[in-house]
C-alpha cells in the first residue's frame, strides 16, 4: 500500500529533554493506525507533530508527499486542508451549533454557496448520527455526542486523513464501540485514512489495522504490527504484558 | 513534473424532458463552487423530467462532490442518474439521501408582548438573585466576623494583593492625571475673575467626597470585579464549585467572603491613594500659575472638612461591597462553556458601575440630607 505519511528520524524535545528518539515508520492510505503506549510516553507529542502543532527537533514528517516541517505558510495552509483534527475534548466552539461548527470550515476555505455548504455541513452531520441535533449547542449534547460532532466538523473538507486524540476517553462502553463502528464505518466508505492515539484496547482489537508502540524508557517505536500479532507473538514482554492488561504471563 | 488538473467544469444539453450534465475535473469542496452555482440555476430554469449526470471525466470526488449529486437527486425528485462514473466512488453516489436528513427546526416568530414579557421575567429574576446573594453574603460576612479563625485568610491577602496593591499605580496615574485636568481646566475660566486659587477648593471637595471613591470603583470593577467573575466562572465551567458543595463547604463563604472582605480592606486605602494623587495634579497647575504650595494646603484644610473626607471612605467601602459582590455573583451564575464566562465577565463590570453609580445617587441625597 501507498504511504499517506511518512516519518523520518523525528526527534522531539520538550524544554531540552528528549521526548521522542529518532522515529521511523509510515502510515498507509486507507489503514487505521493506532498510536499506543503507557502514559507520558509521548503519544499526544507526537500526534502533535504530525498534525504542525510541533515543530520537530530534527527529522522530517510528509503527509501526501509534503514536507510539514519544511513548507512555507502558504503550503503548510495546503497541507492542513487535507487534514482533519478530532481533539480529546472535542474542541467544538460553544458559541456555535453543531451545523454551524460544522459550516465554519467550509465558509472559511471554499467559495461554496449558501445553500451547498449547509447542505453538506447537515450530511456531514447525517453521517455522524448528529443530523437532528444541527441546532444544539455543544453544552446541550452529551459527551459522546460532542465528539461524533467533533469528528464531522474534522470531515467538513473530505480531509485524507483524520487524526483522533483518545477518541474513547470518557465514554462508556456502548457510546465507545458506536464510535468504534463509525470509524471503521467511514474508513470503508470514504476511504479515510485514521491516525488515532487511543488507551483502549477493546476499541484497538476492533479498529486497529496496525499499531505502533511507543515506550517512554527508551522513547522509541517497540513495536509496530497489528493488534492480534503483537498480543501474541511480540518477543518484547512489556509489549505483550500491555496487550493483556498488565496480566503476567 | 507538472501535473495538470483538469478545471472543474458543468456543461448542459436539454433534449426534450431530459438534461444532460457533462461534469470534468475534481469534485471536492474546494472546486465545487462554481458548478454548484450553475447547475441549480440551469434546473431553476429548465424544468427537466429526467436528469442525466455524464461523470466520465470526473478525476476525483468525495463527500462534497456526492452531496452535489444527491441535490439534484432531491430537486428532479429522484430521477436523476450518473453515468460513467469511475468504479471508486460509485458507492459515494447513493451515500447521501437527502429526503432522510431530520428537517432543521423553523425559526418561530416572538411578539414584541412575549419579548418584553421575557424581558421583565428576566429582570425580576436577576433582581430575586441579587436579593438572595445580598442575603448569603451577609450572613457569611457575619459568620466571618463570629469565626475569625475559619475565614481563609491567605486568600483574602492573595486577593487584598491582586485587587489592592496591584491596582496601586493605575490608580495614583488616574487620580493625578485626573486633579491636573481639572485644576487645569478650571483654573483657566476661574483665573478671569482672580478666583484661580480655589480650584484647591474645587479639587479637594470633589475629589475626596466625590470623585475619589467613584474613580477607584470604576477602576475596581474593571480590573477587580471582572477578575472575580472569570476566576469563579471558571471554577463553575470546571465543576470546581460543584466540588466545594460536595465536600460540604458553602461556595458564598468560601470564595465570595474573601473577595469582598479584601476588596473591602483595599478600596478605601485606594481612593485615599487617588485624592492624594489628584491633590498632587492640582498642586503642580496651581504651582505654575505662581501660588506657593502653602496657600494651596491652607485652602484645601479649610474647604474639606474631616466630615466629607470620612464620607468618601464610607462611600468607598459601600462601593467595593457592591463591586467585589456583583462580582462573585456573577461568577457564580456562569452558565456552560467559554462564552458563559464572558458573559458573566462583561455582566460584572456592567452591573456593578450601574450599581455605582445608583448608590453614589442615593449617598448625594442622603449627604445633603444630612448636612454633610
Amino acid at each position: 500500500m501507498e504511504p499517506i505519511i511518512k516519518v523520518k528520524n523525528l526527534t522531539a524535545k520538550y524544554e531540552g529533554h528528549m521526548v521522542l528518539d529518532s522515529l521511523d515508520f509510515e502510515i498507509h492510505r486507507g489503514e487505521v493506525f493506532v498510536i499506543l503506549g503507557g502514559s507520558g510516553c509521548g503519544k499526544s507529542t507526537l500526534l502533535k507533530h504530525l498534525i504542525g502543532l510541533y515543530a520537530p527537533f530534527s527529522g522530517s514528517i510528509h503527509i501526501d508527499g509534503d514536507d510539514i516541517v519544511t513548507a512555507s505558510q502558504h503550503e503548510r495552509k495546503k497541507i492542513l486542508r487535507k487534514i482533519g483534527v478530532m481533539y480529546q475534548s472535542g474542541a467544538l466552539f460553544g458559541s456555535m451549533t453543531l451545523l454551524q461548527n460544522v459550516q465554519m470550515p467550509l465558509k472559511l476555505f471554499t467559495d461554496l454557496p449558501p445553500d451547498a455548504i449547509e447542505t453538506i455541513a447537515r450530511c456531514k452531520l447525517k453521517l455522524v448520527s448528529l443530523d437532528a441535533f444541527a441546532h444544539h449547542f455543544p453544552a446541550e449534547i452529551s459527551g459522546g455526542m460532542q465528539k461524533r460532532a467533533a469528528i464531522a466538523r474534522a470531515m467538513a473538507l473530505d480531509p485524507q486523513v483524520l487524526f483522533l486524540d483518545e477518541p474513547s476517553a470518557g465514554l462508556d462502553p456502548i457510546t465507545s464501540s458506536e464510535l468504534d463502528e463509525l470509524i471503521l464505518q467511514l474508513a470503508e466508505s470514504l476511504k479515510i485514512t485514521f491516525v488515532i492515539v487511543t488507551h483502549e484496547l477493546p476499541s484497538i482489537y476492533t479498529i486497529a489495522s496496525r499499531v505502533i508502540m511507543l515506550d517512554k524508557r527508551v522513547k522509541k517505536i517497540v513495536a509496530v504490527g497489528s493488534p492480534h500479532e503483537l498480543r501474541d507473538t511480540s518477543e518484547d514482554p512489556w509489549v505483550r504484558k500491555f496487550f493483556k492488561r498488565g496480566k503476567d504471563e | 513534473m507538472a501535473i495538470n488538473i483538469p478545471q472543474t467544469t458543468v456543461n448542459f444539453t436539454v433534449k426534450g424532458t431530459e438534461i444532460r450534465m457533462v461534469l470534468q475535473g475534481h469534485l471536492d469542496c474546494i472546486h465545487l463552487g462554481s458548478v454548484w452555482r450553475q447547475t441549480f440555476k440551469f434546473l431553476d430554469k429548465n424544468s427537466a423530467e429526467n436528469v442525466v449526470i455524464d461523470a466520465s471525466d470526473v478525476v476525483y470526488c468525495d463527500g462534497s462532490g456526492a452531496t452535489l449529486f444527491a441535490k439534484v437527486r432531491e430537486k428532479v425528485k429522484g430521477n436523476m442518474q450518473v453515468v460513467g462514473l469511475k468504479k471508486e466512488f460509485l458507492p459515494l453516489v447513493d451515500m447521501f439521501e437527502l429526503e432522510t436528513l431530520a428537517p432543521l427546526p423553523q425559526k418561530s416568530k416572538v411578539s414584541i408582548i412575549e419579548e418584553i414579557g421575557r424581558a421583565t421575567h428576566s429582570i425580576l429574576k436577576d433582581l430575586r438573585e441579587i436579593i438572595t446573594f445580598t442575603g448569603e453574603l451577609l450572613v457569611a460576612i457575619f459568620w466571618a466576623m463570629k469565626n475569625r479563625r475559619q475565614v481563609p485568610w491567605g486568600d483574602t491577602w492573595i486577593n487584598a494583593e491582586s485587587a489592592g496593591v496591584n491596582a496601586l499605580p493605575i490608580i495614583c496615574l488616574i487620580g493625578f492625571l485626573l486633579g491636573l485636568i481639572m485644576a487645569f481646566q478650571s483654573a483657566v475660566p476661574m483665573k478671569q475673575f482672580g478666583a484661580e486659587i480655589f480650584v484647591a477648593d474645587l479639587i479637594g471637595l470633589s475629589m475626596l467626597k466625590e470623585l475619589g471613591p467613584l474613580l477607584t470603583a470604576i477602576v475596581l470593577a474593571g480590573r477587580s470585579g471582572s477578575a472575580f467573575a472569570a476566576e469563579l466562572g471558571t471554577m463553575k465551567v470546571n465543576e470546581e464549585i460543584n466540588a466545594l458543595v460536595t465536600m460540604g463547604l458553602d461556595p458564598v463563604r468560601y470564595l465570595a467572603v474573601t473577595r469582598v472582605i479584601a476588596s473591602v480592606m483595599m478600596t478605601p486605602i485606594l481612593s485615599c491613594f487617588c485624592c492624594l494623587f489628584a491633590l498632587m495634579g492640582g498642586a503642580i497647575v496651581i504651582l505654575s500659575l505662581g501660588y506657593p504650595l502653602v496657600i494651596y494646603m491652607d485652602r484645601i484644610a479649610q474647604a474639606v472638612t474631616i466630615t466629607a473626607f470620612l464620607a468618601g471612605v464610607v462611600k468607598s467601602v459601600a462601593f467595593a461591597i457592591l463591586v467585589a459582590g456583583v462580582g462573585c455573583l456573577r461568577g457564580l451564575q456562569t452558565g456552560t462553556g467559554a462564552k458563559a464566562v464572558g458573559q458573566s465577565t462583561t455582566s460584572a463590570v456592567v452591573s456593578a458601575i450601574v450599581l455605582v453609580a445608583v448608590a453614589d445617587a442615593i449617598f448625594s441625597v442622603v449627604l445633603f440630607a444630612l448636612g454633610i
